[in-house]
């Protein structure tokens, strides 16, 4: 395997920009198709598996042992062992749903949108984020079903069937398009994730060394030789799937803001809902995603693949987009005063000054104020800080949710109905015990899948530019 | 490389395919058979009651009319399960040593009712109220089927929801004259499409189908 060579400061690039100004690029310098290959497929196929794997993967482990351990308790005592109250009838449970579903946003927008635009640097993180899309979604429909209580039930209250009752659910509930949106969503985001997948498991299967893992990757290759024709089709099957996802990446989240949206409560009830959310999912998304990169770049030394390039554009749309959020959040101050309506007045005070003040505060910190670092050169540069921040973005848009939903709700029309809602500890317990689902999921993950696509890292490497003798 | 696969390795994974297809069909097929079959809503199966009592006899060889023992049924929700007192008035007299009829006579003599095993038990979040429906003029008969011709009681219907609402959605389809809801075997003289909406508009029937006309 070469040695990747660094670009020495001052010396001219293609084109005469200055390699300390220029973006870096896609792909480390030095990689063949062979060395390509060999790191990817490595990680997969090794004999030992890095101790910090089994270290990272008992703590994920344990938190989804305390999810079963909650859902567990839920299913034998109902509900009531979360805070929802009676002005607060959702909290928890459409808060994470949000959030994580927002999540997943980012996966999407990297493997379509980016595809259609011929972006190539979605090429190393496209594969791990859209199985953050799809770990994120299973978190995030654990909350609408578990908080029906009865989630056995829940097939005939969500799914239209021809059941013995005679009824159909409500198609005019927001609640119904969200089971399409997210059922979609879900199935196109796994056939994405498996078409691509497919030529690199006929790889792993090729290189594999072990008979076991010789049928597994053969059976889930479907037969790929990479002939001329699988590669046409592939390619065909590819974009027509790109084609399906990109309108899921606008239409997902604007179904779930109508959750919101469609109700008729003060600070719901706004026509800025669906591009506001589609923009703080893909925000939160790449911030995921970062939070993803960083260790994994990081642990498994694939900083030649994931590159400053990555960190630099997911750091840039993260910028766009929560500057659209923070917008979003100017707007809704605005109209609470424009409307001239007391009620949603009142509730842009109470969000301002009400016993959730220091929340609402902490997330404008966030999304509007802490990511005005991310203008500046020296903080896309500096992984650890970005890293960092990519939590905090985390949670800033985990508060946003949080506020959206308990400050609209907590003061009803009537002051007789006011409540104050608090979480429970079995509330935190089954929000980490996601977050355990999540990260036990994605370390499985990078342990058993090529978590950077292999082939198509191949078509970036300098070997597959054609020289002009070659064309022939 | 050897390969990992013998050649009929294609032809399988495309059946399995299919297979997965027509297994997933297969199931839902199957689970929405089996919740309306009578295995599940026990439906025309008899029941074991403490006197094997014929409705066959009593309604239709002897004539008596339902009121005689479900006396409340024109007035109470519920129809009403006849004392022991309602069986002695015509025991006591006729076959008063037979021996089938032992538990009747103990009863009585004990004062301790005899403990019948209900055959049409809806579910308890629906509240169904019989007078208003014979008033509404829907017949036993539309229910609980030919009880005249049944030895032993029986559920006529599966009782499922989509039963009810069947009526609830339609009534003129099977509703009947007031003075004819207690006849069994009844036919309409005028067919039921020209009989039917007279009703319905005589009798002032809406078509109940809120959650709340039934789930309280």
């Amino acid at each position: 395997m070469a040695v990747p060579q660094k670009p020495v400061e001052g010396q001219l690039l293609e084109g005469g920009v200055p390699a300390g100004r220029a973006a870096p690029a896609v792909i480390a310098p030095g990689h063949t198709f062979e060395s390509v290959t060999d790191k990817i497929s490595g990680i997969v196929l090794t004999k030992r598996t890095p101790i910090g794997w089994f270290i990272g993967f008992a703590v994920a482990f344990a938190f989804l042992m305390l999810l079963n351990l909650t859902i567990g308790h839920l299913l034998m005592t109902g509900i009531g062992i979360w805070g929802n109250n009676v002005p607060v009838g959702w909290a928890f449970d459409i808060i994470n749903f949000v959030w994580w579903i927002g999540i997943g946003h980012a996966g999407t927008l990297i493997s379509a949108i980016l595809l259609l635009f011929r972006q190539q640097w979605r090429t190393s993180i496209n594969r791990f984020a859209e199985a953050m899309t799809l770990f994120a979604v299973a978190c995030a429909a654990m909350f609408p079903l578990l908080h029906t209580g009865r989630p056995w039930l829940a097939a005939y209250w969500l799914l239209p069937y021809p059941n013995t009752m005679g009824l159909w659910p409500q198609f005019r509930s927001p609640l119904i398009w969200d089971v399409f949106a997210v059922t979609t969503y879900f199935t196109v985001s796994l056939l994405f994730w498996f078409t691509g997948l497919v030529p690199d498991l006929a790889t792993l299967r090729d290189r594999a060394q072990s008979r076991a893992a010789k049928v597994i990757f053969g059976v889930l290759s479907l037969g790929w030789r990479g002939s001329a024709r699988h590669w046409q089709n592939y390619e065909v099957a590819y974009l027509l799937l790109a084609g399906i996802s990109t309108p899921l990446v606008l239409s997902v989240h604007s179904v779930v803001s109508f959750d919101f949206a469609v109700s008729v409560l003060p600070g719901w009830h706004a026509t800025i809902f669906p591009p506001y959310f589609v923009a703080g999912a893909i925000y939160s998304g790449f911030a995921m995603v970062m939070t993803l990169a960083v260790p994994l770049r990081k642990f498994y030394g694939l900083e030649d693949f994931i590159t400053m390039r990555h960190i630099h554009n997911m750091t840039k749309v993260m910028l766009v987009t929560g500057m659209i959020v923070a917008y979003g959040y100017g707007q809704e101050a605005f109209f609470a005063w424009y409307s001239a309506n007391p009620y949603e007045g009142y509730m842009m005070l109470n969000r301002m000054t009400g016993p959730y003040a220091p929340l609402y505060w902490s997330l404008i910190a966030i999304n509007a104020g802490m990511i005005q670092l991310f203008w500046f050169r020296r903080v896309r540069d500096n992984v650890v800080l970005l890293f960092i921040l990519s939590l905090f973005v985390n949670v800033g848009m985990w508060l946003e949710r949080f506020i959206i939903i308990v400050t609209s709700l907590h003061r009803d029309f009537l002051p007789s109905s006011w409540d104050i809602y608090q979480p429970t500890r079995w509330d935190f317990a089954m929000f980490t015990g996601t977050i355990g689902l999540f990260l036990s999921l994605f370390f499985l993950f990078i342990r058993f899948l090529p978590a950077i696509a292999i082939f198509e890292m191949r078509t970036i490497v300098p070997e597959a530019k054609l020289q002009p003798e070659q064309r022939g | 490389m050897p390969q990992i696969f013998g050649r009929s390795a294609n032809t399988l994974a495309r059946a399995s395919l299919v297979g997965l297809l027509l297994m997933a069909g297969g199931l839902i097929g199957l689970l929405m058979v089996l919740g309306r079959s009578s295995y599940v809503t026990r439906a025309q199966e008899f029941v074991e009651q403490p006197i094997q009592f014929s409705h066959l006899h009593h309604v239709g060889d002897d004539g008596i009319d339902c009121r005689y023992c479900h006396t409340s049924v024109e007035t109470s929700s519920f129809a009403g399960i006849p004392p022991t007192k309602t069986c002695m008035n015509c025991h006591s007299q006729i076959w008063s040593s037979a021996p089938i009829l032992e538990p009747v006579r103990a009863s009585f003599r004990e004062d301790r009712p005899l403990r019948w095993i209900r055959v049409h038990d809806l579910p308890d979040f629906v509240y169904f109220n019989h007078s208003i429906h014979l008033k509404k003029g829907m017949g036993c008969e539309t229910c609980h089927g030919r009880v005249d011709e049944m030895p032993l009681m029986r559920q006529e219907n599966s009782l499922l929801m989509e039963w009810c609402l069947d009526c609830h959605r339609a009534p003129e389809q099977f509703v009947r004259p007031r003075s004819e809801v207690f006849t069994m075997g009844y036919r309409p003289q005028v067919p039921q499409s020209v009989i039917g909406p007279q009703l319905v508009e005589e009798y002032g029937i809406q078509s109940l189908t809120s959650c709340s006309t039934c789930h309280r």
